[in-house]
């Protein structure tokens, strides 16, 4: 897309990902996508696909995972494709990485909903540890993006690091999960805030307050 | 207030578990069969009835829209389902919740919708971003097909249905019905020139009717409860239970179901906590996801939030995501936010859009460091007008909407910066 980085050089991606192939448990799941679009349409795969093949060379390189051209050639030639058609899918979607990254991607929202509360400290929070838009960290551990809303926006402001969310941030919060994610440890996922689950009112629920303990049955009082 | 017991959504905060057994113990997958023995006809009368209109944004009547399909589909072009759950507009945040805290409520809502319009198949087109719900989705739908509710003889109806899950990869626009469509078929994301609608000739050329998560979610309580039941909420033409989505400068933004058309002040007042700072802080609010103009402090107050009563604040109801401001904030910038969010999410395939969005928001920057001459503010708004309108999709019209909302409620505040700036230009004259 616009901001879209530098594609690495050919001659070396080609050397280190020429011979890419599914690993057995990834060439099972691949048949599996296939069979969700009609006979014919296998073409219709190939989102699902590259993003298996994204993950597999994340698995491989300990990162989140990138597109090397000889692996998306992979993927078109499954799928009986020109590659052009598979790049420009790859080219096209933000969530295909079309450069290394690092093992986590932080990705801030920074739409408005995030932006009026306060996506501008989760940044500062990023920097503050160093990172730098659009780079990775020289440690190769961090790789910092600004992406547009993630439909997260009655828990802003957010920020999405590999595949999971966190949610209610602030400055301190958002170090502290870079802390964590830096020190090996695996935060927890979703709101921040002791005091709130998902997405009801901080404090607790307004409306089914019933649910909170038991699963009720509201069918009762119809 | 909306009782609970009329709530759709009983479990929409996951405080209880999203699974199959646990749905069914809510009432979901309670005899489909007989829903269905109906007959197809029937359940599309039934939600014409109801008054249930699109929840995606744009608020077609959903009834209607089914009634579109072919009655006796070919067997070499079978119908389809696709349901829209590439939720990403700013501001929207509902879907999510239905998909990973009662995904069957959309799961049963496809097989029901899919039989009404005799389709073969849905396809549930998920945002990419949305990573830990699709795997919830994926595990919801292979529950289903593991109890003989999806699949031949689904449900022990005698139809056979086939429900998949798509995970798109990033791109707003897919959100789009046919960029939708094109995404599904294994291409970039854009829109396509509409005759033929996608009813004719949609995924694969085969029939098509693209629905909202909501929509498709609420059809088996309707059905249950009766059009009457949900035709009791909300005022003419805009009936039903929906969700809203408040976020921004309340005290507490939640996600909560309500009646149609409640005033918007109660609406904050009951479930966010008020305004931050107070009422007298309201600063405006776009009612219903970025792509709807921004309404005034004192006209949205009072407002019914439903598709008429925001269309007369010269707004719309979009996906009922209200992002509020208060007097806190930039307005400029949080317009000029927006915009820069269009620009990203432009596909580029018209030239009014995809130079557009840029030179539009590239002019908002300037606007909102009064590094402008008051004349631009003129040539801005007449830009987003030759904009709107003038290309395949809406995403041009929904990045210029923001934009004159901003000049039309704000233009002395865009005024007061660029005299602030010194006049640079000014002393030049």
């Amino acid at each position: 897309m616009a901001d879209a980085p530098q594609i690495p050089d050919e001659a070396e991606t080609r050397a280190r990902w020429g011979a890419f192939a599914w690993t057995a448990e990834n060439a099972d799941k691949a048949k599996g996508v296939i069979a969700r679009y009609p006979a014919g349409r296998q073409r219709s795969a190939v989102m699902p696909l590259l993003d298996l093949a994204q993950r597999q060379v994340g698995a491989e390189t300990q990162t989140q995972g990138w597109l090397p051209v000889p692996v998306i050639e992979y993927v078109a030639s499954q799928l009986e494709m020109p590659f052009i058609r598979a790049y420009e899918v790859a080219t096209f979607y933000t969530m295909y990485n079309m450069a290394p990254v690092g093992r986590y991607h932080v990705q801030v929202c920074g739409t408005t909903p995030c932006l009026l509360r306060g996506s501008d400290d989760v940044m500062a929070a990023c920097k503050n540890r160093g990172m730098v838009k659009g780079k990775t960290t020289p440690d190769g551990l961090f790789t910092l993006t600004e992406v547009e809303c993630m439909g997260t926006c009655t828990n802003a402001p957010m920020v999405q690091i590999n595949d999971d969310n966190y949610e209610d941030l602030d400055f301190d919060r958002t170090a502290a999960i870079l802390d964590a994610l830096a020190a090996g440890e695996t935060p927890k996922a979703g709101t921040q805030l002791a005091d709130r689950h998902t997405s009801e009112p901080q404090g607790g629920p307004t409306t089914l307050v019933e649910m909170v303990k038991a699963n009720h049955d509201y069918r009762k009082a119809w | 207030m909306l009782a609970d017991k009329d709530r759709i959504f009983t479990n929409i905060y996951g405080f209880q578990p999203w699974n199959l057994k646990s749905a069914q113990a809510r009432g979901d997958w309670d005899k489909t069969v007989d829903l269905m023995k109906r007959g197809q006809d029937a359940i599309i009368e039934e939600i014409k009835a109801s008054g249930l209109r699109g929840r995606g944004g744009a608020g077609f009547p959903t009834g209607l829209k089914w009634s579109f399909m072919p009655k006796e589909p070919r067997a070499d072009r079978p119908s389809f389902l696709v349901i829209n759950a590439d939720e990403s507009e700013p501001g929207s945040c509902k879907d999510r919740e239905i998909i990973r805290h009662d995904p069957h409520k959309l799961i049963e809502g496809a097989l029901i919708a899919g039989f009404a319009m005799r389709a073969r198949a849905a396809y549930i087109y998920i945002r990419g971003e949305f990573i830990r719900e699709a795997e919830t989705l994926f595990a919801a739908v292979q529950e289903a097909y593991d109890a003989g509710l999806l699949g031949k003889n689904a449900a022990k109806s005698g139809y056979d249905f086939d429900v998949f899950v798509h995970r798109g990869a990033g791109a707003y626009i897919c959100g789009e019905e046919t960029a939708m469509i094109e995404s599904l078929e294994g291409k970039k994301g854009q829109p396509r020139l509409k005759p033929p609608f996608p009813a004719g000739a949609g995924l694969y050329g085969c029939p098509t009717t693209v629905n909202n998560v909501e929509s498709i979610a609420v059809v088996p309580t309707i059905l249950r409860r009766g059009a009457s039941w949900f035709s009791s909420f909300g005022r003419e033409n805009n009936k039903g239970t929906k969700l809203f989505q408040i976020s921004g400068h309340v005290e507490r933004p939640c996600v909560v179901e309500e009646e149609m058309s409640i005033p918007f002040r109660e609406l904050i007042d009951k479930h966010c906590g008020g305004i931050r700072g107070g009422w007298d802080n309201l600063l405006a609010v776009i009612p219903g996801g970025s792509s709807v103009p921004l309404v005034p402090a004192a006209e949205i107050m009072d407002a019914p939030m439903d598709f008429d009563g925001l269309k007369a604040v010269g707004s719309g109801l979009g996906t009922a995501a209200a992002i509020v401001m208060d007097k806190s904030t930039d307005v400029v910038q949080a317009i000029s936010r927006i915009s820069y969010f269009y620009k990203h999410e432009s596909c580029g395939q018209c030239t009014p859009c995809r130079e557009g969005t840029g030179w539009m928001w590239r002019v908002m920057e300037r606007l909102r460091t009064g590094d402008a001459d008051i004349s631009e503010i003129d040539t801005l708004f007449d830009v987003t007008k030759q904009v709107e309108g003038h290309t395949i999709c809406a995403l041009g019209d929904a990045a210029a909407w923001p934009i004159q909302g901003l000049i039309k409620h704000f233009r002395p505040e865009i005024e007061r910066r660029i005299h602030e700036n010194g006049g640079a230009l000014e002393a030049a004259e």
